[in-house]
């Protein structure tokens, strides 16, 4: 009473899926795939007891290095804290034991740095026993590296940890490789933020775009506006304190991911209203205020004061380059509403033309963001309603229509890019939609080199309408590694049913390492 | 049942009531008011009356007094009562209960009475039922009508509720083939039922992906065609623990073993049972369904069911008998010669129906009833007349409310699960197309209508595991809950949404991963482990 209406593709797929119980010999996983594997038909034995990691004598990062000492006793567990034990003695007594892998970053380490949109996150893997080799410019490569590792050790059907020998030489597609949560239409305990963070290493990405607040609540607790969480959240215990976020911003430090945050404005902003007064803009019905408010009101300098304060304090607490600064949806029913709105208008000569307010409210915050040094992303509405933006703006591309036009558009107009409209996670259906993100390219639009190169990733987006801690973790996992994949591997890896075949594996080792990744089909993961 | 005019006063005063909006399903008749009475946990007991049939020493009750003590007021602090600070309001401190029936040792089934009145005045706090699973009703009721004021005092308002159910099968289909479910996901998920009101787990154990039950007259079918049989099965102990932790929620275990179709599992462990399929004149090495032409397949049936009833003791079992492919039937010579003997011309329906009725023979000479799936009565097998049949297609061969007419109109008991396949998922509320369908939305007589017993909310498995069950079934599967259990005038979308919302906060509270409905929050949300 199942397979009605899928037709015979899915019922090839069941008849496909109904073979796991004749898997091939266990191998190696890996995802996302790297840039260059040679996996050489040579094993070599690893004991929970002799391995060890450790610094080759040229390494630039050492014992001090908190952040590669943290991540050795991450993977020491993830490798070896299987729930199944080994089965027996080792089957090839003869075999050659891995004892080490010798680390060795060659530049400057970056060790107590926050990563950016140009770090280093490249590296080359070499196992051989009894010592592999796993050597990066910089630490964000060897967090990269030790994942590859992780993943290439696997115990065989009598539970001896096993790994290939092996030759990788790796680095990302794309820079910049994000997952968006919303955090303001469901608040996620920061336990569930922690949890996302895991399975992005897991999965190679490296920002977390953190869409803090919203019109439904404002949990982030400003410092220098602490009215805004008081009266904006859902309940005093629906916040972010600043220990939360710096909480969050070390915890991704140590993965290699960057904290994007994004405060929305001018639309989205309902409850930055109830503790900021004058902020919002009164709608008006006739010639009388309705008693609701519309957008931030572009038309107060005080407006303009409070933005600067505001942006100031989040510019120090969050230390990424980048600010995210929304700019998408913003209806201009309040505005035209407004007679003091429309009067301001007149004066500035915008005649009736509302996205000209709209232009001058975000230059105005653009030009704030520039004065305490950060860059600025913005959605696609920025740009699609010309608002003069400084070179270099990031454009964030949303909306799925026609989104390859939009993005060679933004990039012949010298933006760089990021794609996310293939890419909402929260649209959910039934089967395996994992392939439709699989399948895009962000590369497949009509535009030159220079063009293709403005386009610095892509991002999976959560949005929480329907989503909170409860449902988060098996609705972004394993969907959003099909995009993880995607952003890392070179272009050319598009092979659906081997990608199907790893990230099965995969989702049962994310699983095995305390992420509830939901199934992609018919099947049992082995533990 | 009140008339309509009525109806909407006493939903009315509900509304008004506010904290009986909490109340998921709806009961049938509920008078509520503001005035209210203070309970202390230390202080407040369950007990029974001196005339009730159940004493002390009834398992199912006694059981249930804990089970909710704990959920009303374990995850809270308890306050103690301030001497200094008056209570304004008068306090309770105990719920009287008094059963009618004895019998607290057999189990639940589909003529199980669930009544019961509950009554909360001044001068009582009393729940009265015919039998005891009219009592774990009423006792989840009360759970749902305690509160708890900002500073942290337990208050429960006067009420009075008359509540029964409006259809006496009211299920939730689980899928433990396609994906192996632990146990503990199975008894989670009746833990919920029981919040819900749902009385039948209907338990669809096998299927072609794997064979998780654990059989001892055949163990070669569960070594073979389980996905692991050493950790991916279910024990002759965790088959009876389900049964039992279900019998002390009055919630009924139905057991599937579909055939002759879904049984790819079950042919390595059963040499010569699936019909071999040719290639030409060649068998291709691959399996169709049972094979219906041997003796040796119903001498493996009868064993095999032998022990399915013994070791299931509801009244009903499930036998399946959907989706069979009759490619396979086809190109096998010795099926072909087989249908030529019997007369059967090229009507595969003929030699399925041939199978079906061989096998319900067999069940029934068990003194089982069983349920079918529609196929088996849109194929024309004859069938016993008091035989369920269960309507699974949305569309095919004819709408399922045309389908319920049909099935009705032949004058078999039907059970309705097409349009509440939760494992179909789609963005938005979906919860209220699911809420909106009415069982007796079709053209017939009342003694049609009397035939329809309920429905079953489906979770099938494809894409569902222990990782996502819960949040995929909960709220959602509540949304067939109250169909099933309210009356039928309770259809009020915005009335729902706003108890639903509150009802999943609840189950938020009791530890459940309910996913949210829309916007929002809980005071305590989900923290994950």
């Amino acid at each position: 009473m199942e397979q009605r209406g899928l037709g015979l593709p899915a019922l090839l797929a069941l008849l496909a899926a109904l073979a796991p119980r004749s898997f091939a010999a266990p191998g190696p996983t890996l995802w996302p795939m790297p840039l260059s594997v040679k996996l050489s038909p040579r094993l070599l034995v690893v004991s929970r007891e002799n391995f060890s990691f450790s610094y080759d004598p040229s390494s630039t990062a050492g014992p001090s290095c908190s952040l590669l000492q943290e991540a050795f006793r991450r993977y020491h567990d993830y490798i070896f804290d299987l729930k199944t034990s080994q089965l027996g003695p080792p089957k090839r007594n003869s075999a050659v034991e891995l004892k080490q892998l010798l680390i060795s970053v060659v530049l400057e380490s970056e060790c107590d740095l926050y990563p950016n949109i140009t770090s280093d996150e490249s590296y080359t893997l070499a196992v051989a026993g009894p010592v592999a080799f796993l050597k990066a410019n910089r630490v964000w490569g060897v967090l990269r590296g030790l994942e590859t590792f992780s993943q290439l050790i696997y115990q065989d059907s009598y539970g001896t940890f096993t790994i290939n020998e092996a030759n990788i030489i790796d680095s990302p597609r794309f820079p910049h490789r994000g997952i968006l949560i919303d955090t303001a239409r469901h608040f996620l305990p920061i336990k569930s933020i922690l949890k996302t963070l895991d399975a992005m290493a897991f999965n190679k990405f490296n920002v977390l775009h953190w869409h803090i607040v919203d019109d439904q609540s404002f949990p982030y607790q400003s410092v220098a506006f602490p009215e805004l969480s008081n009266k904006g959240s859902y309940s005093l215990s629906h916040v972010y304190t600043p220990n939360d976020v710096r909480a969050v911003i070390e915890y991704a430090r140590l993965r290699g991911i960057r904290v994007l945050p994004e405060f929305d404005s001018p639309g989205h902003t309902q409850s930055w209203g109830k503790g900021q007064k004058n902020l919002l803009t009164p709608c008006y019905n006739g010639p009388e205020q309705s008693g609701t408010f519309g957008p931030i009101n572009p038309i107060l300098n005080s407006t303009y004061c409070f933005l600067a304060q505001f942006f100031k304090e989040v510019g120090t607490v969050f230390p990424d380059h980048f600010v995210h600064l929304g700019g998408d949806e913003v209806d201009f029913t309040c505005w035209e509403s407004n007679p003091e709105v429309l009067d301001f208008m007149k004066r500035k000569g915008f005649g009736r033309d509302f996205q000209r307010l709209e232009s001058f409210y975000i230059q105005k915050l653009l030009y704030i963001v520039s004065t305490i040094n950060k860059g600025a992303i913005v959605w696609q509405e920025v740009f699609d309603d010309h608002v003069k933006l400084k070179p270099g703006t990031v454009v964030q591309v949303w909306k799925q229509e026609m989104y390859p036009e939009k993005q060679a558009q933004v990039t012949a107009a010298g933006f760089p890019m990021i794609l996310s409209a293939p890419w909402y996670l929260d649209w959910i259906s039934y089967g395996q939609d994992w392939r439709k993100f699989y399948k895009v390219d962000p590369l497949d639009f009509d535009g030159s080199q220079e063009q293709k190169e403005l386009v610095i990733g892509g991002e999976a987006c959560l949005w929480g309408e329907f989503v909170d801690a409860t449902n988060l973790t098996p609705r972004l996992w394993p969907r959003a590694s099909a995009i993880g994949e995607r952003l890392w591997s070179p272009k050319n890896i598009k092979d659906l049913e081997d990608a199907y075949n790893r990230l099965t594996v995969h989702r049962c080792r994310m699983t095995r390492r305390g992420i509830a990744a939901e199934p992609l089909f018919t099947g049992y993961c082995e533990y | 049942m009140a008339g309509s005019g009525l109806w909407f006063s006493l939903l009315l005063a509900a509304v008004l009531a506010g904290r009986a909006a909490a109340l998921w399903p709806w009961p049938q008749y509920i008078q509520t008011s503001e005035s209210h009475y203070a309970i202390f946990p230390h202080n407040f007991q369950f007990q029974y009356h001196v005339s009730s049939a159940a004493q002390p020493g009834c398992s199912v009750l006694d059981e249930a007094f804990q089970r909710y003590r704990d959920i009303l007021f374990s995850s809270h602090s308890w306050q103690p009562p301030e001497p200094t600070r008056k209570q304004h309001a008068p306090e309770k401190n105990s719920l009287t209960i008094l059963v009618v029936i004895p019998g607290c040792n057999q189990l639940p089934s589909l003529e199980s009475v669930e009544n019961y009145t509950l009554t909360i005045n001044d001068d009582h706090c009393f729940l009265l039922s015919e039998t005891v699973w009219g009592a774990l009703r009423g006792l989840e009721t009360f759970s749902q009508l305690v509160w708890r004021s900002p500073e942290g005092t337990f208050f429960i308002n006067k009420t009075e509720i008359e509540d029964f159910p409006r259809f006496p099968h009211r299920g939730l289909l689980l899928d433990t083939s396609r994906h192996y479910l632990p146990l503990t996901s199975i008894l989670d998920t009746l833990d919920v039922m029981a919040y819900n009101k749902l009385n039948v787990f209907h338990w669809h154990l096998v299927d072609d992906s794997s064979f998780p039950y654990d059989s001892f007259t055949f163990p070669e079918i569960t070594r073979k065609g389980s996905y692991n049989p050493a950790t991916h099965i279910y024990t002759a102990q965790d088959v009876k623990e389900v049964i039992e932790y279900a019998r002390l929620r009055g919630i009924r275990v139905l057991a599937e073993f579909d055939t002759p179709g879904h049984t790819q599992s079950w042919g390595p462990g059963v040499p010569g049972l699936l019909t071999p399929c040719y290639s030409g004149s060649h068998p291709s090495g691959t399996f169709g369904p049972v094979n219906p032409i041997l003796n040796s397949t119903y001498e493996f049936m009868s064993t095999f069911f032998l022990e399915v009833s013994s070791v299931f003791p509801d009244f009903y079992l499930h036998l399946g008998g959907d989706e069979v492919d009759f490619t396979c039937w086809k190109s096998n010579p010795d099926i072909q010669a087989f249908m030529k003997k019997q007369g059967f011309g090229n009507d595969f329906k003929q030699l399925e129906s041939f199978y079906i009725q061989t096998l319900l023979n067999i069940v029934s000479a068990y003194g089982k009833g069983y349920v079918v799936w529609q196929e088996v009565f849109d194929n024309n097998v004859k069938v016993r007349p008091d035989t369920v049949i269960q309507v699974w297609r949305e569309e095919t061969p004819v709408h399922y409310m045309k389908e319920m007419e049909l099935i009705t109109k032949a004058g078999f008991r039907a059970l309705l699960s097409a349009p509440w396949y939760l494992n179909h998922i789609t963005y938005g509320p979906d919860w209220s197309e699911i809420y909106m369908v009415d069982p007796l939305e079709f053209k017939g007589s009342p003694q049609q209508k009397a035939l329809v017993i309920g429905g079953e909310a489906c979770m099938w498995g494809e894409y569902v595991d222990s990782t996502n069950l819960a949040p995929r079934l909960w709220p959602r599967g509540g949304a067939v809950a109250e169909r099933l259990w309210s009356n039928e005038l309770v259809t009020s979308l915005d009335f729902a949404f706003k108890r639903l919302t509150r009802f999943r906060c609840e189950l938020l509270r009791r530890g459940v991963q309910a996913q949210p409905l829309n916007v929002g929050y809980c005071e305590q949300e989900f923290e994950q482990t």
